[in-house]
């Protein structure tokens, strides 16, 4: 594969519901090659959809249709539901928002881990037993012999939050698409768990998408921010202090910041916004 | 003054080796007309406390002074009356196949008052809502809206000190930011002294005159919420949380 051609491009995607008379996701590019996109967005805008579409993992009332939906030079649009789950987990990967939903509660954290080396890296029993417990290592879990034959609800939310890390990073995949990784975790873990992923991501080498209602740490982490409002995405930004979109600024007044008191939070203008919705 | 003054407040759940220590033996003052915030991640007994002030736990140990009167583990009404408490998730908190008007109402019937609808009504105006939301069920409403209506529900019995649980976790940036306004206005109506407890440091610092930081059932650190500003020096685990939030 050519160094120019992106890992994902993606054109006009929009994802429908009922006929297409709800539009969840309205028209949407993305590009990446490498890197580290965020989409931040309020809960509705279409953010978490955005993911799934990719992955395709939407139900079947869900329409997805694209201009072009291209990954690793596959186009993902025309693949089988075969295909897919090749590409699933192997070479993309979802990072789901709270460990103790997606992983399986009544296997231990080894067997888990070794189950995702069995499937993406084809190891069996003790190889892939200890590949898991390797992959443990590097996502800085102490003490791994005592860890792996824990279950779920033995470990806190950090320490689930980086094993569900570990079993989808230990295929390698070109991209990893992360939904709120850490808003199921306390303040002081969040900062720990984000720079972990970011190191192994840059140190594999594959592309993330960051998925966050958080804006400030969306944009702390990532070399590019999309900011979603009803199903588009109404800016990219680089830096926050360029945001010139009404929505985004209204966003990001309405945050409390310690480092500047005011008497009064700033709202959203919402017929405003609605209006240039109109006037679009 | 101090409206509340809790001295020695100890809770445990559980016996003998699998007891769960809580809340350790906390001191401590709300004082007439403040905010205090409380700051702390999951499980360190921040909600727990409030649930001893609001009089929803039983087998605490240690005393509460309210107006400096003590009170104990079972309240009179007019005890219950004056703190009233918000809890953190408004799908949560409102009964969903009752109509907002008779959720708004239920405290009413509770202490033995008439509930009229004018009063609900008025209810619903006071935080911004339509008068004609009190025909509709919980899930007509957007999340915004549910946490006023429990903003509402607490404030009708005219109390003097709200407790807030996360009163605004479960709600948007932009939604916050409404029902961070709708609170700093009530109290400012109403002259109330609230108590906040959250684990987000950037709402705690400003709604509160004063933070109080816990970890594992103690306060570790107590500071004025231009600190988190300056970064001044305070107990390790304080800083940590302060970086953590603001990197």
């Amino acid at each position: 594969m050519n160094a120019a051609e992106p890992t994902l491009d993606i054109r006009n995607l929009r994802v429908t519901y009922a006929r297409g008379i709800v539009a969840a996701v309205d028209g949407i590019d993305l590009q990446l090659a490498g890197g580290r996109l965020g989409i931040v967005g309020e809960s509705g805008s279409g953010k978490s959809t955005v993911g799934r579409a990719i992955m395709r993992l939407l139900s079947s009332s869900a329409r997805v249709e694209a201009d072009r939906m291209m990954f690793a030079g596959m186009d993902l649009a025309r693949l089988g539901e075969r295909a897919l789950r090749q590409l699933r987990g192997k070479q993309m990967a979802l990072i789901m928002q709270d460990p103790r939903y997606s992983l399986n509660p009544v296997l231990t954290i080894g067997a888990q881990v070794a189950e995702a080396a069995h499937l993406h890296l084809g190891l069996r029993g003790k190889a892939a037993q200890q590949a898991g417990a390797e992959m443990l290592a590097r996502v800085r879990i102490q003490n791994v012999a005592r860890v792996t034959g824990l279950y779920p609800h033995q470990i806190s939310g950090g320490m689930g939050q980086r094993v569900m890390i570990a079993m989808m990073l230990i295929a390698r995949p070109r991209l990893v698409i992360a939904d709120e990784p850490t808003s199921a975790l306390d303040v002081s873990v969040r900062a720990e768990v984000l720079e972990l992923l970011d190191s192994l991501v840059r140190e594999q080498g594959s592309s993330l998408i960051l998925i966050s209602h958080d804006i400030r740490m969306v944009a702390a982490f990532c070399d590019e921010v999309a900011v979603m409002y009803r199903g588009r995405v109404v800016e990219k930004l680089a830096q926050l202090e360029n945001a010139a979109h009404p929505y985004t600024r209204g966003l990001l007044a309405a945050l409390p910041d310690p480092k500047h008191p005011v008497a009064r939070l700033a709202t959203l203008d919402r017929a405003l916004l609605s209006q240039l919705e109109t006037s679009r | 003054m101090n409206v509340i003054e809790v001295r020695g407040l100890d809770v445990s759940y559980g016996k003998n080796e699998s007891t769960n220590h809580v809340v350790r033996s906390l001191d401590f003052d709300v004082r007439a007309g403040e905010t205090l915030g409380i700051v702390g991640e999951s499980g360190c007994g921040k909600s727990t406390v409030l649930r001893c002030l609001a009089g929803l736990e039983s087998g605490w140990g240690g005393s509460i002074h309210v107006d400096g009167k003590p009170v104990s583990w079972r309240r009179t009404r007019d005890e219950l009356r004056r703190m009233q408490l918000v809890f953190q998730d408004p799908f949560g908190s409102l009964h969903p196949r009752h109509r907002i008007g008779r959720t708004i109402a239920e405290p009413l019937r509770c202490m033995g008052q008439e509930a009229s609808d004018q009063t609900v009504r008025a209810a619903l105006i006071q935080v911004g809502l339509p008068a004609e939301f009190a025909h509709r069920f919980p899930h007509e409403l957007s999340g915004g809206q549910r946490q006023r209506v429990a903003i509402a529900r607490a404030l009708i019995l005219a109390p003097e000190i709200l407790l807030l649980d996360e009163p605004t976790s479960a709600l948007d940036v932009s939604v916050q930011a409404e029902v961070l306004n709708l609170l700093a206005d009530k109290k400012a109506e109403e002259k109330l002294t609230y108590v906040l407890v959250s684990h987000d440091l950037s709402v705690i610092s400003h709604m509160c005159d004063r933070i109080l930081v816990m970890k594992d059932g103690i306060f570790v650190d107590e500071f004025a919420p231009g600190v988190i500003a300056t970064g001044a020096a305070h107990h390790n685990y304080a800083r940590h949380l302060i970086e953590a939030s603001f990197f």
